[in-house]
């Protein structure tokens, strides 16, 4: 098991250095950063002497991968290769554009994030196995045909439509709760219930309707006859049997998902006006701030190789086949 | 020549998938294997129904999708000279609706405008009123007349489809019997669809059906522009996607080793990556390329164009993975398979293998993939577009429809039309996109078809 | 004795009405043991199934009854069938591997069926969980309870399910194919427990199977079933010494054994109808070699006899019983291939020569995936074939003899030792050297067919197409017509229409299927055919058209057949020489009369002992315990040993050598 784990991070190594190559070539190679400060000074106002500044300013006046004016390990390190991507193995990101550091920037904002992605992961689970565990008890009667029906229409609605239907309906016409904004301690709730219960809505119908799928492939199964051979009542087959089987595959798309939850949702949070991660990088996105952009690919990826290693671990403690090894 | 054909780089690739698409069905059509599960498709009334109303969509983004630049009245010397803007029959035919725009907004059915102006009338007194709107409702004397003439206008119309639709079903009728569709509820959506269209054009010639946009133009207008844009872009990414996607699956699977090792690496790196952030990344990218070379388009409409064709390609590569993955867990599974076995045992190439054997029998895969992959895709246009790197500003799209509608959305009273527009039309897209997709997995995933191995 | 089980007129359909189970009347008595015996889609399963209300979606009870200890089975409420499931009636299946739920441990499985029919909890469950165990014979069974399936072998694992069963105390057991998937050896050991089972308990047995030594060994009353309905009831004595109905006579024609060497076997030609496709007259008629018109009109009424058996057929009909002798006659010699094979000549020089084959594969472990040990799959196999001759390869699953004719045909790459084809070494040769070297490259002369038809033909080609392959590869045959006339003479040769060749596998069934395969590996003219179980996925009446098939085309083209397989009867009927393969070695060998008639090694003795017989004599009851040991990790000395009654200190400790007994029969045993 152990061994298994630090192969498993081993492997990670090359994965995050390809991540980060990739980034690499996407913003300082495909353009050089000549480029980018041209677009963003605005390609009327460039002069030469702007560009070499906004450069300066940012770090990105260096060589891209070898600095021959630089002498020993400098030729390495001071290039904007060594600088901008390889620092960020250690989780050094840099400063942002207007100057803050995004490593403190992350920290602050993940709070933010995962109060609304935790809740919003967790009770949409119960209820999309919930509901599917319903259609899947009444299958091939006019309610489970009902359910799957409202599943397609549910997931053929765009994801924008829940949350300003949501805002309008909730907080506009009936003044449940405010229509955005976030605060700590006691006030949080009514600034979460909204964002969590669209979350919730919006994933019901794709969610739903897949464990269905996965608990109706399951019931077909052989050990589910001996099951029902042995005199155990639908409902028992159905939570004793099925849920357990069917847990395995689930899993491998639940738990995958687990650590991103910490970079937020990108819509919720900029819509309701959160300060967490995903409204950091919407915010990012928009004003073009590379840096942070680029730091939040990496975050990215580290935390969803982390949830391949999570899914691993949970296989073993739900399948007693798995062993890692 | 009093036009220009202008083939843009979309229309192009559109082209391209619309012939591909006719081959295919050409092959499929002698090969009664092939065939088999198309027709349990065509036997499923849900998946006609939405067919039916997918194909309209097809049409007006097929229609839109064919460009060119109208010849101006004047010369340059013997030589035509044309117009810079370029234009599509579908804009040709519905000119009056593109045209007549207002001064800004106004609701669905408005004789005026949403909001108050100073307006001088006859005598020259100088009134805080809402405006008469320039061509909605124009024909009408009295406001009061308005309520009556629309259900007049709307029966009317309707009227004159359902008269066009029946004759449609009543040429089609034999050709359905014959092929073995469901007759009467396709007859029904025929009815009801030439009913809908005949009314909806009907009123639009002299009202707005759904309103007019902060610039006065059309929503209707807007809405069925974005069709295409929707189409391409849940599409020609598939035609990026797929050859990569099969390809290195497929040789993953089947090869193992280091071929394999390769493969996957490069899947976990992108696939680790968040879709979004890699996509946004990507397009962040393309928009520095563009901006700092102006000089590669001759035009506006070039540009935003060539935007969209790179957001297919991002989308594409960005896409392929999970596809991929499949597909190499299907070759592994078939590789162990007897007939590959028999086949290695001739010495057949590896190559021969791949293509007669295994290709053949992953095809159901991909094609569920992509009749799956088709619906998110649309959705996920407008998701782009709200975040900032969803196709040019410029490019009508149910996304900078959305995106517009938004900011207007703490306004009293509420602009809710164009909202309402682009969610609806996207939401009848997505629906009959998914319903026929369901019908093509059902048909055609071999796991499913359990009930005919009974016994 | 009374009757426990009485079922009457049951109707089992699909929902649009095709019947599945047509109108079946039987009875089961206290303590008996009641056969249903049947080809694959015949509705014996789902009969049983009918009884327990556990028919699959799509599939419904549509008449009948059926009294199960006076209590009428489908006038209960669900709740209330419940409580006899598991109860006074439990059943177990076919695949014990898929039967078990994973993920519960088996302990928490029986104790489950305890809870429901005991009312046993807690402790006192855990308790009883072990009794159950170690009465089914699984050792350490303590231990065990909190074990989970995949832990347990597959004769293991049909214990446990027994055990389940066994649970609830039921007066009547249901067993479905109960020893289809496993190996003979362990066969004998179920069937035997459940033996016991019956005697110690009192229960009845209701057992669905379609082999008919397993119904000579364990059955009092025997159902025929064919198509649905009950086509012959007798009790087994009656039925094994005077079949009545032509489909049961048929059948035990059918069956190869060495008594039919010589001679073509009575195949029943075509194969059993879908349900619902035959609506009038008797359906057997179309492969029956007795009917007249009569059979194609009228759908013949069951008929009692006077000794208390049953029959549906025509000729024991009212009226008809003058008709009878004459009809039984003609119809007899009918069926029965003209012809008796000629005893091939012996021909010294050897087409296949296989000295020290090794295939082993590597088990990595670890943080870097270092090797750490070899699966022995195949560990050191010398044979040889000469042309013209059938060598069978016999053994249980698991023993390395797929992967073996693999490795010669070079689909596997083998670890060491030679592989020569008429002279010609085939190792270390690289794909494209077995192709390229012409109409007579090693590539074409030795070909595979394989087990499963349904796996062995890509269904996106056409038959022509799936013919044409092999010869593209390997430039056989100038040009597309003379192909085409090659694909003409090879359907011939299998005897399917022509016409075959320009549709698709689905449109077949098993034994077609199996004949294109052997088609595919003729058309590249080989020498040698590797046959890996070619018919054990086929019906007893389709497997004997096969076999008839392979005879013939050895007759006809003088082919070679390393024939591998683990059913013995085949062997004794169609091979000449034999290798008993244990563990990726071969523990003895020699010509088919030697081996089988006097075996010397153990495990040969112990196998042949396990195999049913339907003559139900020369059984000797030499029991193997234990399972197969995993070839990655071989018990040391000779393999055999720790299952073996003869075993001595010397075993244990050395591998024997091989030792002739004979000119021809060798063996590997240290007390041979």
């Amino acid at each position: 098991m152990l061994a298994y784990l630090l192969r498993r991070i081993l492997y990670a190594v090359p994965i995050l250095i390809g991540v980060n190559l990739l980034t690499f070539t996407l913003f300082f190679v495909v353009n050089t950063p000549d480029d980018m400060a041209r677009m963003q000074i605005g390609i009327k106002r460039v002069t030469p002497e702007a560009i070499e500044k906004w450069k300066l300013q940012r770090g990105y006046d260096k060589p891209l991968l070898v600095n021959s004016a630089a002498s020993g390990a400098g030729k390495l390190t001071d290039t904007i290769f060594w600088q901008k991507s390889a620092s960020m193995f250690a989780f050094d990101f840099g400063y942002s554009d207007d100057g803050r550091s995004i490593g403190r920037e992350i920290v602050t904002r993940m709070g933010p994030s995962l109060a609304i992605a935790l809740p919003t992961f967790f009770i949409g689970l119960v209820a999309y196995v919930s509901f599917a565990l319903l259609m899947t008890l009444f299958r091939a009667t006019a309610l489970d045909i009902a359910g799957v029906a409202l599943c397609v229409l549910l997931m053929s609605v765009s994801g924008l439509f829940y949350i300003i239907g949501g805002q309008f309906l909730v907080s506009k016409l009936w003044h449940l709760v405010p229509i955005s904004g976030y605060a700590g301690g006691a006030d949080s709730f009514k600034f979460m219930a909204l964002p969590i219960l669209i979350g919730v809505v919006g994933g019901i119908g794709s969610s739903s309707r897949w464990y269905r799928t996965i608990f109706l492939e399951e019931i077909g199964k052989d050990y589910v006859r001996t099951a029902r051979a042995k005199g155990l009542s639908e409902l028992a087959v159905l939570f004793r049997h099925v849920l357990k089987n069917a847990m395995i595959p689930i899993l491998t798309g639940v738990v995958v998902v687990i650590p991103l939850l910490f970079m937020g949702s990108l819509l919720t949070e900029s819509f309701f006006g959160i300060p967490g991660l995903g409204s950091y990088t919407i915010d990012a996105i928009n004003a073009q701030d590379f840096s942070v952009v680029r730091a939040m690919v990496f975050l990215g990826s580290a935390l969803y190789i982390a949830g391949l290693i999570l899914t691993d671990i949970s296989y073993t403690m739900v399948d007693p086949r798995v062993r890692l090894s | 020549m009093s036009f220009m054909p202008i083939i843009l780089w979309s229309d192009a690739l559109v082209f391209l998938l619309l012939a591909s698409g006719i081959a295919t069905a050409w092959y499929v059509r002698r090969r009664e294997h092939l065939l088999l599960p198309w027709r349990r498709v065509a036997q499923n009334a849900t998946a006609m129904v939405s067919l039916l109303v997918l194909s309209l969509f097809l049409l007006v983004g097929l229609l839109d999708t064919l460009h060119y630049r109208a010849a101006l009245p004047e010369t340059n010397g013997g030589e035509t000279v044309y117009s810079p803007e370029v234009l599509s029959v579908f804009d040709k035919l519905v000119e009056p609706l593109r045209l007549q725009t207002e001064k800004t907004y106004s609701a669905p059915f408005a004789l005026t405008l949403y909001a108050k102006e100073s307006i001088s009338d006859a005598q020259g007194n100088v009134l805080h009123d809402y405006p008469r709107l320039r061509y909605g409702g124009a024909h009408l004397a009295d406001v009061a007349q308005r309520n009556g003439d629309v259900v007049k206008r709307a029966l009317t119309g309707a009227l004159g489809g359902l008269l066009a639709g029946l004759l449609i079903a009543l040429g089609s009728r034999r050709w359905l019997v014959q092929h073995g569709l469901p007759l009467r509820p396709m007859l029904i959506a025929t009815l009801l669809l030439a009913a809908l269209i005949g009314a909806t054009a009907h009123l639009a010639a002299a009202y707005h059906v759904l309103g007019t946009d902060k610039v006065g133009q059309d929503v209707l207008y807007l809405s069925l522009k974005s069709i295409r844009t929707g189409l391409i872009i849940g599409t020609v990414t598939t035609l990026v996607m797929l050859p990569l996607a099969l390809f290195l699956g497929v040789a993953a699977g089947y090869f193992r080793g280091w071929v394999d090792d390769v493969i996957q690496y490069l899947y976990t790196v992108l696939s680790s990556i968040p879709s979004v952030l890699l996509i946004a990344a990507a397009v962040l990218m393309m928009q520095v390329t563009i901006d700092t070379h102006p000089h590669w388009f001759d035009n506006s409409a070039a540009r935003a164009d060539l935007r969209l064709v790179f957001l297919c390609l991002i989308l594409g590569v960005t896409s392929w993975t999970g596809l991929c993955r499949l597909l190499r867990g299907e070759t592994l599974k078939l590789r162990e398979l007897e007939y590959i076995q028999a086949a290695q045992s001739f010495g057949v190439s590896s190559l021969r293998i791949l293509t007669r054997h295994i290709m053949p029998n992953v095809m159901h895969i991909i094609l569920i993939a992509l009749v799956m992959d088709f619906s998110a895709l649309v959705l996920a246009e407008a998701v782009l577009s709200y975040v900032g790197v969803g196709v040019d500003p410029s490019m009508i799209s149910f996304g900078t429809m959305i995106n517009a509608a938004r900011l207007e959305m703490g306004r009293e009273p509420m602009v809710w039309w164009a909202l309402t527009a682009a969610f609806g039309f996207m939401l009848v897209l997505v629906l009959a996109a998914n319903l026929f997709a369901d019908a093509v997995r059902d048909a055609f995933d071999p796991r499913l078809n359990r009930t005919e191995a009974v016994a | 004795m009374s009757a426990l089980l009485e079922v009457n007129n049951l109707i089992t359909q699909l929902r649009n009405g095709t019947r599945i189970v047509d109108d079946i009347s039987f009875g089961i008595r206290t303590g008996e043991t009641f056969a249903l015996l049947g080809e694959s889609g015949c509705g014996k399963s789902m009969t049983a199934l009918s009884l327990l209300r556990l028919l699959p979606d799509g599939v419904v009870h549509a008449g009948g009854t059926a009294q199960l200890d006076g209590v009428e089975l489908f006038g209960l409420r669900e709740r209330e069938m419940r409580g006899v499931r598991g109860g006074t009636a439990a059943m177990i299946f076919q695949e014990p591997g898929l039967s078990l739920n994973p993920v519960l441990t088996v302990g928490q499985q029986i104790a489950e069926a305890l809870a429901l029919h005991q009312d046993l909890r807690g402790a006192a469950a855990q308790q009883r969980c072990a009794e159950l165990l170690a009465q089914v014979g699984i050792p350490d069974a303590a231990r065990r309870v909190v074990e989970y399936p995949f832990q347990f072998s597959g004769g293991m694992k049909q214990r446990v399910m027994i055990a389940m069963a066994l649970a609830g105390q039921p007066r009547l057991l249901i067993a479905d194919e109960p020893t289809t998937a496993l190996d003979v050896t362990i066969q004998a050991q179920v069937l035997q427990l459940l033996r016991d089972t019956q005697d110690a308990t009192g229960m009845s047995l209701l057992l669905i199977t379609h082999d008919l030594g397993v119904v000579a060994e364990m059955a009092h009353q025997v159902g025929v079933m064919y198509a649905g309905q009950i086509i012959e009831q007798a009790s087994r004595t009656q039925l094994f010494a005077k079949p009545l109905h032509p489909y049961t006579q048929q059948l035990f024609a059918a069956l190869p054994d060495a008594g039919r060497r010589g001679e073509p076997l009575a195949a029943i030609p075509g194969s059993v109808p879908p349900p619902g496709s035959i609506t009038r007259g008797c359906r057997f008629a179309p492969r029956c070699g007795k009917a007249w018109e009569l059979c194609g009109e009228q759908t013949p009424e069951w008929t009692m006899l006077e000794d208390g058996g049953g029959v549906r057929c025509h000729l024991y009909g009212e009226g008809r019983r003058g008709k009878r002798e004459g009809e039984i006659q003609k119809g007899s010699e009918a069926k029965i291939e003209s012809g008796v094979y000629p005893s091939p000549l012996s021909l010294p020089s050897s087409l296949l020569e296989v000295s020290d084959l090794k295939v082993h594969f590597p088990i990595r472990k670890g943080i870097l995936q270092r090797v750490v040990g070899q699966v022995k799959a195949v560990d050191g196999v010398s044979l040889a074939i000469p042309q013209g001759r059938t060598l069978a390869l016999v053994g249980e699953s698991g023993c390395g003899k797929t992967t073996l004719g693999k490795a010669l045909l070079q689909l596997i790459p083998p670890t060491a030792g030679s592989v020569q084809l008429a002279g010609r070494e085939l190792t270390g040769l690289a794909a494209r050297e077995l192709r390229t070297r012409g109409f007579r490259a090693p590539g074409a002369a030795m070909q595979m067919v394989f087990q499963d038809p349904y796996a062995s033909l890509n269904p996106k080609m056409r038959v022509a197409e799936i013919l044409e392959e092999g010869m593209a590869a390997l430039n056989i045959g100038s040009g597309s017509v003379a192909r085409q006339t090659l694909i003409d003479t090879l359907l011939d040769q299998v005897g399917l229409a022509r016409s075959a060749k320009w549709r698709y596998p689905h449109e077949f069934s098993g034994g077609q299927r199996q004949r294109i395969a052997i088609a595919r590996a003729l058309a590249v003219s080989p020498q040698l055919l590797i046959c890996d179980e070619p018919t054990s996925a086929l019906d007893v009446s389709v497997q004997a058209q096969i076999l008839n098939l392979l005879k013939s085309l050895q007759q006809e083209l003088n082919l070679s057949y390393l024939f591998i397989t683990h059913n013995l009867a085949v062997v004794e009927y169609i091979a000449h020489e034999v290798c008993v393969m244990y563990l990726g070695r071969i523990v003895e060998r020699g010509k088919t009369e030697e081996v089988l008639r006097a075996p010397r090694h153990p495990y040969t003795q112990a196998l042949l002992s396990a195999v049913p017989r339907i003559d139900g004599k020369g059984r000797g009851r030499i029991r193997l315990d234990g399972d197969l040991p995993s070839p990655a990790n071989p018990p040391p000395g000779c393999h055999f040993a720790p299952r073996c009654g003869l075993a001595s200190a010397r075993c244990h400790e050395a591998s024997p050598e091989e030792r002739n007994v004979a000119a021809t029969h060798s063996v590997r045993c240290h007390h041979a």
